[in-house]
């Protein structure tokens, strides 16, 4: 299976190391070369320094057709566009992007990419450790919505998503 | 019509000036405070200092009811984000985004902006497109200069196009020796019929310079627009 990610943070790192470990291809994009120091020296994959927004930089790295492909910046929108393009140009399969603004991470949930709001998973775990109410939304929400040029398909249409995108996680309560 | 600008940098600051002189309504949301303050300073209480990317910024401002979003920052990405949330978000008719990377023109396309502008691809556009036609390029100058090796690139109106060199009036000392075709350098024979789009590569005295540009790109008043 190969699978791409960008932003090579303690998150993309640590992924990358979980992924190579259970014998993936992976591929690990950073705009900076310091940030691979975070992969371990037994790390198989590819390091490629570069700007994950670009197109001709993702291509050149390999990661068109990935199977599974995680934007792990710190940019919110940084993630967004690079989800964006690997699932509509670059033909990936499954495609999760990182954002931390619960309501941005609502949003494009409905445009049909999976996201995860590190802001909600947190927030929620404290409250549960603590025993009390969480906001009932999921760590990563699935995508309910596809995009096609600009269209906006309601959540209706969930149900005819090929396989693979219900709900990634249900919460615990 | 009601406009809302985001980005106050210098294209949002004026953009946001240009709008209220032509008598829209306007809101402009600029997430860095102080330029924010700077910018209110001059156009009044018409700057939001928050994040535009943010939903419940947008929603402040008044994106519910926003005739056009035009996101103007120097980020795409960001760009990208405030075009899609409010037609998504907030249905906003009509967006509006810059782009830096001429590269990403047809993903935010594709992607449902509405209009994009590139100011990247227009100063590209502009030099492409000027430059060939004005001037002979110098390649290299050999000995000590008496003789210089130069490219034309032939555009439609040089008296070349449909002639060979033995038809034309090249000045005594100089020479064209090899043409450059879809990308492929051939050697120039006295009958090759030359065509638009050809580079001629030519070799000549200094003084003939002007005879030269004559006779590959054409009259300099044709050829000079400016």
């Amino acid at each position: 299976m190969k699978t791409v990610i960008v932003g090579c943070g303690r998150v993309g790192a640590t992924l990358a190391e979980i992924f190579d470990l259970a014998g993936h291809e992976v591929i690990v994009l950073d705009t900076s070369t310091t940030a691979f120091e975070r992969l371990p020296s037994t790390f198989r994959g590819s390091a490629v320094r570069g700007d994950g927004t670009d197109e001709d930089t993702l291509r050149r790295a390999g990661a068109e057709d990935a199977d599974l492909f995680l934007a792990m910046t710190e940019g919110d929108n940084r993630n967004v566009m690079t989800a964006q393009l690997a699932g509509e140009e670059l033909g990936a399969g499954r495609v999760l992007a990182k954002i931390n603004d619960p309501l941005r991470a609502a949003a494009y949930a409905e445009l049909g990419i999976a996201t995860i709001c590190r802001t909600t998973l947190m927030a929620d775990a404290v409250a549960e450790w603590l025993g009390m109410p969480t906001s009932g939304t999921p760590g990563i929400q699935a995508p309910t919505g596809v995009h096609h040029g600009g269209e906006h398909h309601a959540a209706s249409d969930a149900a005819q998503r090929p396989g693979g995108t219900r709900s990634v996680a249900a919460r615990r309560s | 019509m009601f406009v809302l600008v985001v980005g106050g940098g210098k294209v949002g600051y004026y953009l946001t000036k240009a709008l209220i002189e032509s008598g829209h309504e306007v809101v402009l949301m600029e997430k860095d405070r102080a330029r924010a303050t700077q910018i209110a300073d001059e156009v009044g209480s018409i700057v939001i200092p928050h994040d535009g990317c943010e939903g419940k910024y947008l929603a402040e401002a008044g994106a519910n009811r926003a005739d056009i979003v035009a996101a103007v920052t120097g980020d795409d990405e960001d760009n990208l984000v405030i075009c899609q949330i409010a037609k998504h978000h907030f249905a906003v008719r009509r967006s509006i985004a810059r782009v830096n990377n001429p590269k990403n023109e047809s993903l935010f396309k594709h992607l449902g902006v509405d209009e994009i502008i590139s100011p990247t691809r227009m100063v590209l556009g502009s030099i492409e497109q000027d430059i060939p036609v004005h001037e002979l390029l110098h390649l290299a100058a050999l000995g000590e200069g008496e003789l210089e090796l130069i490219e034309a690139h032939l555009q439609a109106g040089s008296p070349a196009v449909g002639r060979a060199p033995k038809d034309l009036d090249i000045p005594e000392g100089c020479s064209l020796f090899a043409v450059i075709r879809d990308g492929v350098a051939t050697p120039l024979r006295p009958d090759t019929v030359m065509r638009e789009g050809d580079k001629v590569i030519a070799i000549g005295k200094t003084e003939c310079e002007a005879l030269l540009h004559g006779q590959l790109i054409g009259e300099a008043e044709t050829a000079d627009a400016r």
